[in-house]
């Protein structure tokens, strides 16, 4: 492990991963990986977690493919200093934020979208110019296995390596150094993970997750938001980071919702879930286990069905849910939708307020007040108003969460800059030295009085003001020496 | 409860309360803040001269005026920080309101340090009030002076629930550190910075550390000696070589070698006079730990001017050694103390291969007239920033972050950014509930065949 973690560090400090050129090279080779793989890919994301194709490239290959043209458009940009706005002082010095690499970074992925959980951070690393060390899922045994085989077809073998293996081998990987770590998993083992880097002191970008709630107001169009709920819950057989995990809302409307979430599922799954090719599988026996005791004691409203040796939950919606019972003590990452009913907007806050901030929150209203104000009234990662999961398509919007949820952000520029030393600096000249004059010792009352009127009062003429500060600033350092003052 | 946890529970149920989300009352604190450092810039010279042996225009000019600074700009620019960020929407989201909405974290934790003990602890701070945070001070044992008058006059100016002030040495910060925080700003060595993070770890708290290391300065053939060397001097020589950002050691030629003492002597002269002892001006070495410590890094050492020291006064003169070897002690820790080393190297080159072989430091130097020189060292070296012809002047620059990579340190602060490091930014998506149509394609039940693309 320490070898291929130097062997990868040595490739870095080549300095090959530096030129622009390289890094795009770098980037063309895995959307021709993508392209040309698709059917590899799709296959492996199929056999984890019993998706469709289409699912499977709707989800996650397509964000992939639109992140790499994305970061291809946009890397020079992101890549170049950015000026920096200078004061009174530094008028006539350049002044600039430079972006550089951090070195190598580890990406930990996840098993519940392991295409684009490990490749998306990929690309942001890949742009910054960093060497990479890529560890799969072991739980989504097939993409893992994939990803180690394909990624050396394309990508340079020394800079970009795949690791596989269990807990063991991460373990081992996690006492290495690297210069950022980003983890896409649960607040548990983000915590070690954030244990182990700081021992080397390296930052990190932790994906973590949470309980995100789903407020829906008597005053919206229960139609479009129930079907929208229902999207988000039960796609990918409800194993999504964001997928609202339950629903708040008044007595009154529960039953109504119940009912367009039923009609929802049929919608999308038909009459038979079970045999819909759109209807995803848990992951695991143990996480099947999990969800299915989650179940005890519940109010089914309907669905509840399942079949061990498939690992299938049918899309369960369960009502009138007790906040202290199991299946609200946890990340549900299933297909189960508890609804708590609350009195209104404001208990609906103060029940979400008593709970760790959630990676997201969702709210439907028609009335944007409300909307805004439990935006304000609330914390989480991101907010989707009126829909669910769609925070996370947009680039332009950093995707992170916040306390137990996570920390850092990625996506798009947010990649570029997680993954970058945002490097300040200051290019003065040996020049205009008589600026400078004030500052040194010896000092007296004078200086000081003289340090107070120029360093506190605002010159708006800009140049002419600094010529006036440099002449200003001589005749102070002279007079004083001269001992006028 | 012990009595630490009780001052963090009570910072929570303050902030809880609500009352640091409206403007205003942020805005109010932060000039509570300045009128405190008005009205009692009597004590507070006098707390740090009886730390640091700073004096009235010392402890002004490093340190006070940079936080009266924050906070004009911070006032200044609130309203436009605090208010929603429109992002770049793409066609799918036109419809759709799409924004950045900085939020306050919770209850932040400020550990300061003692060799700027009112700047390192005051600055953050003010960022930390801004983005409407509760925070909970801890400034450094060893600058007791500063740390006992912190905490008898912050709550006279500002709300004394949300502001705590929490002194105490090693058993006290290990208290502390054992509570849950929404972030943790610590300034200080890398080693302590490691046990930060690891308990930060425990709550998943995020931290920006403000760490230090070795800060190379390069002196090329060509450039003005005189005003290179003054400058260099000022940097290093200030607070008495006890500032992260101090150039530690010197990188140049061995030709200009004997030209570099000579300016540097000039200046020292200049600033401190002829024995430095007695000039008002000059710094003391924080406490005898830490004298016993510098003056140790001198064995074996050629001493090229200074080398003395009185351990009654912690006072060390200010002094510079050459033709140092890199492997010597006084090249294997961060000096923090007025002792100059210079390393010979024949190239450009060769000073960039010894600063890369080495930790990222917190500050970079470079002196040259030549632009190409400068760029090249900035290329292929690292480090949290950089100044090129002058020494720690790009922290004094709002639009610059402050922080440090790798060693020295992770996150920043300083302006915005302090505001930034202090928020949570929310990112928000509000769509309309209709438009229906327009997403049909997304949902179930897929096409009966994969769409050719």
């Amino acid at each position: 492990m320490e070898r291929e973690v130097q062997r990868v560090r040595a490739a870095f400090g080549s300095g090959r991963s530096r030129p622009l050129t390289f890094r795009r090279r770098q980037l063309e080779a895995l959307r021709a990986m993508v392209q040309e793989r698709e059917k590899d890919i799709l296959a492996a994301i199929g056999a984890d977690l019993s998706k469709s194709e289409f699912n499977a490239y709707s989800q996650e290959v397509i964000s992939v493919l639109g992140e790499i043209d994305l970061v291809l458009e946009k890397l020079p940009e992101w890549a170049a200093a950015k000026p920096a706005q200078r004061n009174l002082l530094t008028m006539l010095d350049e002044a600039y934020i430079q972006p550089e690499p951090l070195g190598v970074v580890l990406i930990i992925g996840a098993w519940n979208y392991p295409f684009v959980l490990t490749i998306q951070p990929l690309i942001g690393a890949i742009a910054a110019g960093n060497a990479v060390i890529i560890k799969p899922s072991e739980v989504s045994e097939n993409t893992a296995k994939l990803l180690a085989k394909l990624l050396p077809q394309y990508l340079d073998q020394d800079l970009y390596a795949v690791v596989n293996g269990g807990v063991e081998e991460t373990t081992e990987l996690l006492k290495q150094r690297f210069d950022h770590i980003l983890y896409t998993g649960n607040t548990t083992v983000g915590k070690i993970v954030m244990q182990a880097a700081a021992k080397h002191l390296t930052p990190v970008t932790l994906e973590l997750g949470g309980k995100s709630p789903c407020f829906v107001d008597r005053d919206c169009d229960l139609d479009v938001a129930c079907r929208r709920i229902a999207w988000g819950k039960f796609m990918n057989c409800g194993q999504t980071c964001i997928a609202p995990d339950y629903v708040l809302c008044e007595p009154s409307l529960q039953d109504q919702i119940v009912q367009k979430v039923q009609e929802a599922v049929k919608e999308f799954y038909g009459e038979n879930v079970k045999e819909s090719p759109d209807y995803e599988r848990i992951v695991n026996l143990r996480h099947f286990k999990r969800i299915q005791s989650l179940l005890e004691g519940q109010k089914i409203a309907f669905g509840g069905e399942m079949d061990e040796a498939t690992r299938y939950i049918a899309p369960t919606v369960l009502t009138d849910v007790d906040p202290d019972t199991k299946v609200m003590q946890e990340e549900i990452f299933g297909p189960i939708l508890p609804i708590v009913p609350v009195k209104n907007a404001d208990e609906a806050i103060q029940f979400i307020n008593e709970r760790e901030k959630p990676l997201a929150f969702y709210v439907f209203s028609h009335n944007s007040k409300l909307i805004k104000r439990m935006i304000d009234g609330t914390s989480s990662g991101g907010v989707t108003g009126n829909d669910v999961i769609m925070h996370f398509m947009l680039s332009s919007l950093p995707f992170g969460g916040v306390g137990s949820s996570g920390m850092g952000a990625y996506h798009g520029k947010h990649s570029f800059d997680t993954f970058s030393h945002q490097r300040p600096c200051l290019l003065k000249t040996l020049k205009r030295e008589g600026a400078n004059q004030l500052r040194y010792p010896p000092n007296s009352q004078s200086k000081v009085n003289w340090a107070k009127f120029f360093l506190l009062k605002r010159f708006n003429k800009g140049k002419l003001g600094l010529l006036l500060l440099t002449l200003l600033g001589i005749l102070a350092a002279v007079l004083i020496k001269g001992g006028y003052y | 409860m012990s009595a630490i946890s009780e001052v963090v529970q009570r910072a929570r149920a303050a902030f809880n309360s609500g009352r640091t989300r409206p403007l205003q009352f942020r805005v109010q604190q932060l000039e509570g803040l300045r009128r405190l450092i008005r009205e009692r810039e009597k004590d507070l010279v006098g707390a740090l001269a009886a730390d640091l042996h700073k004096n009235e225009w010392t402890a002004y000019y490093e340190e006070i005026v940079y936080v009266l600074e924050e906070i004009d700009y911070m006032i200044r620019k609130l309203p436009e920080w605090a208010a929603d960020e429109p992002v770049e929407k793409t066609p799918h989201t036109q419809q759709d309101e799409a924004y950045i909405h900085s939020e306050p974290l919770g209850v932040v934790l400020i550990i300061g340090t003692w060799n700027y003990p009112f700047n390192l602890t005051i600055q953050p701070m003010v960022g930390a009030i801004a983005a409407g945070n509760a925070v909970v001070l801890k400034p450094s044992e060893l600058s007791e002076n500063t740390a006992s008058l912190l905490a008898a006059i912050l709550p006279q100016y500002l709300d004394q629930d949300l502001y705590p002030v929490i002194n105490g040495g090693v058993a006290e910060t290990t208290e502390v550190l054992k509570e849950r925080f929404d972030h943790i700003l610590y300034t200080g060595s890398t080693g302590v910075g490691r046990v930060v993070m690891m308990a930060a770890a425990k709550h998943l708290t995020p931290v920006t550390l403000e760490l230090g290391g070795k800060n190379p300065c390069y002196v090329d053939k060509d450039c003005d000696l005189d005003i290179a060397c003054r400058r260099i001097a000022w940097g290093k020589f200030m607070n008495s070589g006890q500032t992260c950002v101090a150039p530690d050691y010197i990188l140049c030629d061995p030709s200009i070698q004997s030209q570099i003492v000579e300016k540097l002597k000039k200046s020292l002269k200049e600033f401190y006079g002829e024995d430095a002892k007695k000039s008002r001006d000059y710094g003391r070495i924080i406490n005898s730990q830490h004298f016993q410590r510098v003056m140790g890094l001198l064995e074996g050492q050629k001493v090229a001017y200074g080398g003395t020291g009185d351990a009654a006064t912690r006072y060390i003169a200010p002094t510079i050694l050459t033709d140092v070897d890199p492997q010597s002690p006084v090249m294997q820790e961060e000096v923090f103390g007025p002792v100059l080393p210079i390393v010979c190297v024949r190239s450009l080159e060769e000073a960039i291969q010894l600063i890369t072989q080495r930790e990222k430091p917190l500050a970079l130097y470079v002196f040259s007239p030549n632009d190409k020189v400068i760029k090249k060292m900035i290329a292929e070296t690292s480090s949290g920033g950089v100044t090129a012809n002058d020494v720690v002047v790009h922290i004094t620059v709002h639009s610059l972050p402050y922080g440090g990579v790798g060693d020295s340190g992770m996150g920043s602060y300083h302006g915005r950014k302090s505001f930034e490091t202090f928020s949570h930014r929310r990112s928000c998506l509000v769509r309309p509930l209709l438009n229906e149509e327009t997403l049909r394609a997304r949902y179930p039940p897929s096409p009966a065949k994969m769409p050719r693309h």
